[in-house]
């Protein structure tokens, strides 16, 4: 479903430019992919796809996507000085620039490292407009934009997931907008990304981790917009 | 509620209801985000503060873009200014003119701007809205009736033309902007509705067509100086629309005619850097130079 725009898609957002796709899109896909590892990392590598690697340089995309994975916001004067701050962070930054045209024209996959975490690859795209859409979190299906609070779950596959993560959600009055699984196997791993209408607050989330055998549990906060 | 989707839509309604395009457009966005109509009024002041904020750092900012391309020309403008007595045109002219490429200037060295609609258009808009209130000494109240004015006529053209230089050209987004900043002023001006879509109505038809052709695929050339040129093509549909001067052809057909153009418009013309300035002998010459330099030192 399109949602109906608003005035202040029009005139706003308030961003740091030069680019809505290649800018502030770029911050939007940094900052999610921040918020679903949890952290901030301590190693990031970024690989940047065709129209991203190409035009990036001259766009800030580079900046951008960094000042994303250290929480600034599209209108953040920092994002601006983002390798400056990173380097005060020791937090270790590197581009790859590739060209593959099965993917997006503004794509990026983000690899993060931390001691003591799971290294993570999340992956997204920038649509346009500062619209944004993480596709892939370590290679399952995503399709989280930052309009709802999300949670994205990583498990076992096995029956009768689904409906306890879901159950709980009933039991607390939340409801869910969308939602999307995936899995890599059978009796494997699985994924499930649920938006849901309104917040998910922390007790909700002890409770989920609870559950046993979840991996990876996260709450991905809407974006401000 | 009742969906706005067509320019007649909301014409009709603010008709029959004896109401400003701005005063229904507010009623409705209040009832869409759920909020009041002076949170509403609230969070357009927010944006009309940015703009004035960004037009004051590009003012007296010099500092180039990271291509190197652009960066100086508010500079040059405001030292000719201050240099030339002659006047020919008048303070609110040449304001407008230096609003919008300090506000653009801005958008490339990374400054914080309010894209409208568009980051690449950002200009055009807060220059006219800006630079005719100093002159008219306009109150900030009726400032943000004209910006809701120029947003509202943004949003219904993009109810069927994507505003994105990258999908319809930039006819989508300085275009979009020119009318969306001929509307607003028509607002100051205290014009009627019809005027205010006529002026809007006007800039778009003389901006159909209008590619997207960045040299290296940056928001720089033309991008920048165009800002300062369809500025005054906004005063002008405003100029004219309040002199009585008609549209022949209705705006929601002329928003037709833009999605029409625009499907018919090559790839090569939307953003992508493969036809039109971008690949001109020198457009080229700037590509390899800035491709040169920046994979010497990514990352740095």
């Amino acid at each position: 479903m399109e949602k109906e725009k608003t005035l202040f898609d029009v005139i706003g957002p308030v961003i740091i430019g030069p680019s809505s796709s290649h800018t502030a899109g770029a911050v939007r896909i940094g900052l999610l992919a921040g918020k679903i590892f949890g952290q901030c990392p301590k190693r990031v590598c970024f690989r940047l796809f065709n129209s991203f690697a190409k035009t990036g340089k001259g766009h800030g995309t580079d900046k951008g996507l960094l000042g994303g994975v250290m929480g600034f916001d599209v209108d953040d004067e920092r994002i601006k000085k983002s390798f400056e701050i990173a380097k005060k962070l020791n937090l270790d930054y590197s581009f790859e620039y590739l060209e593959n045209h099965n993917r997006h024209p503004n794509s990026v996959d983000i690899v993060m490292q931390k001691t003591g975490m799971k290294d993570m690859q999340v992956s997204g795209v920038s649509l346009g407009a500062g619209e944004v859409a993480v596709t892939k979190i370590n290679g399952y299906n995503f399709n989280i934009n930052g309009d709802y609070d999300t949670l994205v779950l990583i498990y076992k596959d096995k029956p009768g997931m689904v409906y306890r993560v879901t159950a709980l959600l009933q039991s607390h009055n939340i409801n869910i907008a969308s939602m999307h699984c995936d899995r890599n196997a059978r009796g494997q791993e699985a994924s499930m990304g649920i938006c849901v209408d309104g917040a998910v607050s922390e007790d909700i989330i002890k409770e989920l981790e609870k559950i046993e055998e979840v991996y990876l549990i996260r709450n991905v906060e809407v974006l401000k917009k | 509620m009742t969906k706005l989707r067509e320019f007649k839509d909301i014409y009709e309604l603010a008709a029959q209801k004896g109401k400003k395009l701005y005063e229904l457009c507010q009623e409705y966005e209040a009832q869409n985000l759920e909020i009041s109509v002076a949170q509403v009024r609230e969070k357009v002041k927010t944006n009309l503060d940015a703009m004035k904020e960004a037009i004051r750092n590009g003012l007296t900012s010099k500092e180039m873009s990271m291509s190197g391309l652009c960066g100086d020309d508010c500079a040059k403008l405001l030292e000719k200014y201050k240099n030339d007595g002659s006047r020919l045109f008048s303070k609110t002219y040449q304001n407008v003119l230096l609003y919008a490429l300090a506000t653009v200037e801005q958008n490339l060295r990374m400054g914080k701007i309010v894209a409208c609609p568009t980051a690449g258009s950002c200009g055009i808009v807060p220059a006219v809205i800006i630079a005719v209130s100093e002159a008219k000494e306009t109150d900030e109240e009726a400032q943000i009736n004209a910006l809701i004015t120029a947003g509202l006529v943004g949003k219904i053209v993009s109810n069927k033309l994507a505003l994105a230089g990258a999908v319809a050209g930039c006819q989508s987004e300085c275009g979009v902007a020119a009318a969306m900043a001929a509307a607003a002023l028509v607002e100051i001006y205290e014009g009627d509705n019809e005027q205010i879509l006529n002026a809007a109505a006007l800039c778009l038809k003389n901006v159909m067509g209008l590619v997207c052709d960045p040299v290296a695929g940056l928001v720089e050339v033309p991008c920048v100086k165009r800002n300062a040129f369809l500025a005054i093509y906004a005063v002008t549909g405003a100029e004219l629309a309040m002199a009585g001067i008609k549209s022949v052809i209705p705006i929601d057909e002329i928003v037709d005619a833009m999605v029409q153009v625009g499907e018919m418009m090559s790839p090569k013309l939307k953003e992508s850097a493969e036809a039109g300035l971008a690949t001109t002998k020198t457009g080229l010459q700037i590509t390899e130079e800035l491709t040169a330099k920046w994979n010497r030192n990514s990352g740095e």
